[in-house]
């Protein structure tokens, strides 16, 4: 065993990369619940967002076009549940658990033909002089620019819930969808919207472990990443820039972990592998004391009488 | 224009329908995906429902029948009873793990001992093992109000884990060879959960599923217990007013989903599967959830619905060998079902009426 093998600068940088597939997708469902509606079909949509983001890559040679298709990938999928929740009206924890569980049998299925291929790299930034810097370079502007396109994300989303009226109609619905409906607000098509956005960043967060973070594509290669996100929602209570500090801390954990294996701590692997389901479990239960944050109606059907 | 009319009661005829629709259009749309494959659709509907029942072979896949809907229907009528009461316990595969790594290291440490007595303790072992991993998520939510969704979730990877831990550690086989997994319990007599009449497909686990449906039929409908988790599912308030002690409840019903789960495990490692292996697992902890789903959370109709899901396996393996469809594309076939049955769940509780065009 030998920790002074850990480089910390290593250290750090690989944590951004490994926090983005959680921050996009937590990001995507914070909207979403923000919404009033709980979509568990997280892992599923990241799943086949990672295929079909994979296999556009492999398909086109561009990256870029790659990540397109994982976010429309997520969204196709997450209209599935639209058609489940918001139009046939059905129990939205179910719907969201059967999006998972087609999704992950989808993409296996979709996704046969990419084992074992290597996708074309998107290739690092890289900004003169700011990259440059000793330590602070490395860790902050030496990235992919997905990684970027994550953390300006979380501002926009801040910015909009914050101080637009389309955040305020947004966070009216999730909060009263009965008073919402009143004012004459589409309930039903705003809805749509963020379960939609919240699909496709979903995929994008799919998308980003299967072209930057493996990159490779294997069979149920998410392992649970969107599970982690949901429960990174609750962490934050519902705000966005703590949804960036937890997938930080997320990320930082399963750098850690992995750092250890390779450098030959006692612990055996497994139990080192585990720690990351561990500590979100052990973080729910210390926040989940507070539900006040949550949105009132999450995860109440709405019906419109009349 | 079609609107939706809320029934004021859920229609009786449509809640025993919509199953069976369901079921006829994933038989649709799963040809049509099986003709996009490439394969000819009626070949493969044909070769999954019908081969593993009345085929060539059917003398060899009926037992199979058996042997793999016994361990859906016993995580299913678990799980129904939570789903009933809001108590949404989806880590039934992280139970099933540890009810087999308790029952098989149960049996193990006995080795090569030969008693009458190690079987059942190995059931009892079982049992705990899964009721132990269940009762971690209903604890924090009855101590600490965490949510049991995310709770139950995470600890299938922290089973998956230990369940690779003890096949490469503990659990071993020492005469191996240094191969992973552990002593085979078909060949220690005592710890075998044999087939009950040879030939059938029949071991105690089936016996087990059985007692469950009869169980949780009687516990349903005859039982104060029963009653009270139906009530905190259709009428939280009305259930509160009535007394029922919501802390009770989460513990019961993720308990009992908790030891099914590993009793269906152990049953498992002890029988059909033999080893504790690091591929132990194959995904019947999550298929329980649709086949409590499609046998509409009763005792009976998840009995009818595990035989539907053990006959998509099997006739899915067979499709898998003689015409190569991709063992994914059984998956797909499975979820698809599940959206069916939630989507035409809306005949249920909703009347669709065209609109008249005037302004009310």
């Amino acid at each position: 065993m030998d920790l002074g093998e850990i480089n910390p600068v290593l250290l750090l940088a690989s944590l951004m990369v490994a926090a983005t597939p959680l921050l996009l997708a937590a990001i995507g469902e914070l909207v979403v619940e923000k919404a009033g509606v709980l979509n568990l079909g997280v892992e599923g949509m990241m799943i086949v967002g990672a295929i079909s983001g994979f296999a556009i890559s492999v398909e086109t040679g561009s990256p870029w076009l790659g990540f397109v298709a994982a976010a429309i990938g997520g969204a196709v999928l997450s209209l599935l549940f639209v058609l489940l929740t918001q139009v046939a009206l059905a129990n939205q924890v179910a719907s969201g658990l059967a999006l998972t569980l087609f999704g992950l049998g989808f993409s296996a299925l979709l996704g046969q033909s990419y084992v074992g291929i290597k996708p074309p790299s998107m290739g690092d930034i890289h900004i003169p002089l700011i990259s440059d810097i000793p330590v602070i370079g490395p860790i902050l502007f030496q990235h992919d620019p997905i990684l970027y396109v994550g953390i300006a994300l979380t501002a926009a989303v801040w910015a909009t819930l914050k101080y637009t009226r389309v955040g305020l109609i947004l966070r009216a619905v999730g909060e009263n969808h009965d008073a919402a409906h009143a004012l004459g607000y589409k309930v039903i098509k705003i809805r749509i919207m963020a379960i939609l956005f919240g699909g496709a960043c979903a995929g994008l967060g799919g998308a980003y472990i299967s072209l930057i973070r493996v990159p490779q594509w294997t069979e149920g290669m998410t392992a649970g990443v969107g599970w982690i996100a949901l429960a990174l929602v609750v962490f934050a209570s519902w705000k966005p820039w703590r949804a960036l500090l937890g997938a930080y801390l997320f990320g930082g954990i399963t750098v850690l972990q992995l750092n250890l294996q390779a450098a030959g701590v006692a612990i055996p692997v497994e139990y080192l592998a585990m720690s990351p389901y561990i500590i979100t479990i052990l973080v729910l239960v210390i926040l989940s004391a507070d539900k006040s944050s949550a949105p009132a109606s999450l995860g109440r059907i709405f019906h419109a009488s009349h | 224009m079609i609107v939706l009319e809320k029934r004021p009661q859920p229609s009786k005829a449509w809640s025993y329908a919509t199953p069976l629709v369901a079921v006829i259009a994933t038989m649709v749309f799963g040809g049509i995906l099986f003709a996009i494959l490439g394969k000819n659709p009626i070949e493969a509907i044909g070769t999954i429902f019908w081969e593993p029942l009345f085929g060539e072979f059917a003398f060899y896949y009926r037992p199979q029948l058996l042997v793999k809907g016994a361990p859906l229907v016993l995580i299913a009528i678990g799980l129904s009873l939570g789903f009933r009461a809001g108590i949404w316990n989806i880590g039934a595969e992280g139970q099933y793990i540890m009810g087999a790594i308790f029952g098989a290291g149960a049996g193990l440490a006995f080795y090569p001992l030969d008693a009458f007595y190690i079987f059942p303790i190995m059931v009892i072992a079982g049992a705990f093992g899964g009721w132990l991993w269940a009762m971690i998520p209903a604890f924090l939510k009855v101590r600490f109000g965490t949510n049991e969704i995310l709770v139950s979730l995470m600890l299938v990877y922290v089973a998956e884990q230990f369940l690779a831990s003890v096949s490469l550690g503990l659990l071993k086989n020492p005469e191996g060879f240094g191969f992973p997994g552990s002593r085979n319990l078909q060949s220690y007599e005592s710890a075998h959960n044999a087939e009950l009449i040879a030939g059938s497909g029949m071991h105690w686990g089936v016996v087990a599923a059985f007692i469950a449906v009869i169980f949780s039929y009687i516990l349903l409908n005859r039982h104060m217990l029963g009653f009270h988790i139906r009530l905190t599912g259709e009428a939280p308030r009305a259930a509160k007013f009535a007394g029922v002690n919501p802390a009770r409840l989460i513990l019961f019903c993720l308990g009992l989903s908790g030891a099914l789960a590993g009793l269906a495990g152990m049953f498992e490692v002890s029988g059909p599967s033999g080893v504790v292996s690091i591929d132990f697992n194959v995904g019947y902890g999550f298929t329980a959830i649709i086949v409590a789903f499609l046998g509409r959370l009763h005792p009976v109709g998840i009995l009818l619905a595990g035989g539907l899901m053990a006959l998509t396996y099997i006739g899915g393996e067979i499709a898998q060998s003689q015409l190569g469809l991709p063992a994914a594309a059984i998956q797909v076939f499975q979820g698809m079902l599940l959206f069916f049955l939630l989507a035409f769940d809306l005949l249920t509780n909703y009347r669709i009426r065209a609109a008249r065009s005037e302004v009310a």
